[in-house]
């Protein structure tokens, strides 16, 4: 609970401050342990925070370890979001607040390109991947200007991904068979 | 009923994200800005404050979506929604574990989805990078206009970040980096 108090600006800023909780201060669980969970948060679905609070919880008390560490996680968040969103609506009405937001804006333009280029270092550069990150790159953009209203494009996108990455192995597999 | 579609949107938003909240900004987009439950503009305003506030992106913004669109109720049904698949393949993989990631489908299946993640979250960016500069009331719907402020803005930023890299070999943080678009943006949005 502490760590999701204390954890300013999402998932990965959090991934310090549970190392050094988690496994100096409580050593609840080994250094290498830790870092097999963070890589397997950040490969499944979910936000990351969430997904390692609730492996690092099941580690040390099983399965209601594993709800309440999650619970505990998100209680500081939900509070104080929720108490946030009651101001939210007149504070954007005093101009000196409107000025600050179209600032953050841009703000928030610089810090979505800088995590492209913190993710990329993760991401292995192939044939086929490239063909996926510039497919979905240019289906984005077109649809984001004729604004057709599909709901479901990402979702689809990301299941194309999977899909391919399966059969690939699939693929893969097969010629390793018949040699 | 709106408290069972708060927590079956989020429900799906959870389950289809893959590596951590900004990955999430797209699908967001599709399905909660298209129901009307927030508007475009203040998505990107929300971003701002959940990076300045403390905690997980996707908790917060599903808290604020839920409050705003159904009340406490509201805000706990979308909470529950994205972490409860979380929950489940978490707990699921921690019981089976180890065996389970080193699987080479499982690996596959991420190596697919990895790009396919880089490409959503850069244009997401990209598109917001086009409404802030180029549209009135950053709208695509808006009329066209050059926002020479926020090109401003958005110059001085860049400057400042890489000069800051330069000098002291590291990244700015998010925090800081925010706070000083808010600083500047006061500045010039005002005068």
């Amino acid at each position: 609970m502490k760590i999701g108090a204390l954890t300013f600006g999402g998932g990965y800023a959090m991934i310090p401050i549970i190392e050094e909780e988690v496994t100096k201060k409580r050593k609840w669980i080994s250094e290498i342990e830790i870092m097999d969970i963070l890589a397997i948060s950040e490969s499944t679905p979910g936000p990351i925070a969430v997904n390692t609070a609730t492996y690092v919880g099941y580690k040390v008390a099983g399965i209601v370890g594993g709800i309440v560490a999650t619970i505990g996680l998100t209680i500081p968040s939900f509070v104080i979001i929720f108490v946030i969103s009651f101001f939210y609506q007149d504070f954007m009405k005093w101009p000196v607040i409107a000025a600050m937001f179209k600032g953050l804006k841009v703000g928030v333009i610089i810090l979505l390109f800088s995590a492209v280029l913190r993710l990329r270092k993760g991401v292995k550069v192939n044939l086929v991947g490239t063909i996926l990150f510039v497919s979905t790159l240019s289906i984005m953009l077109v649809f984001s200007f004729i604004d057709i209203g599909f709901k479901y494009l990402s979702l689809s996108l990301i299941l194309l991904g999977i899909i391919t990455g399966i059969v690939l192995t699939l693929i893969a597999n097969k010629k390793e068979g018949s040699k | 009923m709106i408290f069972f579609e708060l927590f079956y949107t989020f429900f799906l938003i959870g389950l289809f994200t893959f590596g951590g909240g900004y990955a999430m900004i797209p699908m967001i987009q599709e399905q909660v800005v298209s129901k009307g439950w927030i508007t475009e503009s203040s998505l990107t305003d929300f971003i701002a404050v959940s990076e300045a506030t403390p905690g997980p992106f996707a908790i917060n913004i599903s808290t604020f979506v839920g409050n705003s669109v159904g009340g406490v109720f509201g805000a706990i049904c979308s909470t529950i929604g994205v972490i409860l698949p979380s929950i489940i393949i978490i707990l699921i993989i921690a019981m089976i574990m180890k065996k389970f990631m080193k699987n080479k489908y499982v690996q596959g299946a991420l190596s697919g989805v990895r790009p396919v993640v880089l490409a959503l979250i850069l244009s997401t960016a990209l598109v917001l990078f086009i409404k802030v500069l180029f549209f009135k009331g950053t709208s695509l719907k808006g009329e066209f206009e050059f926002d020479i402020r926020s090109f401003t803005l958005l110059v001085i930023l860049s400057s400042m970040l890489f000069i800051y890299k330069k000098v002291k070999k590291k990244n700015l943080g998010a925090i800081k980096l925010l706070g000083l678009s808010a600083l500047l943006g006061i500045i010039i949005f005002t005068v």
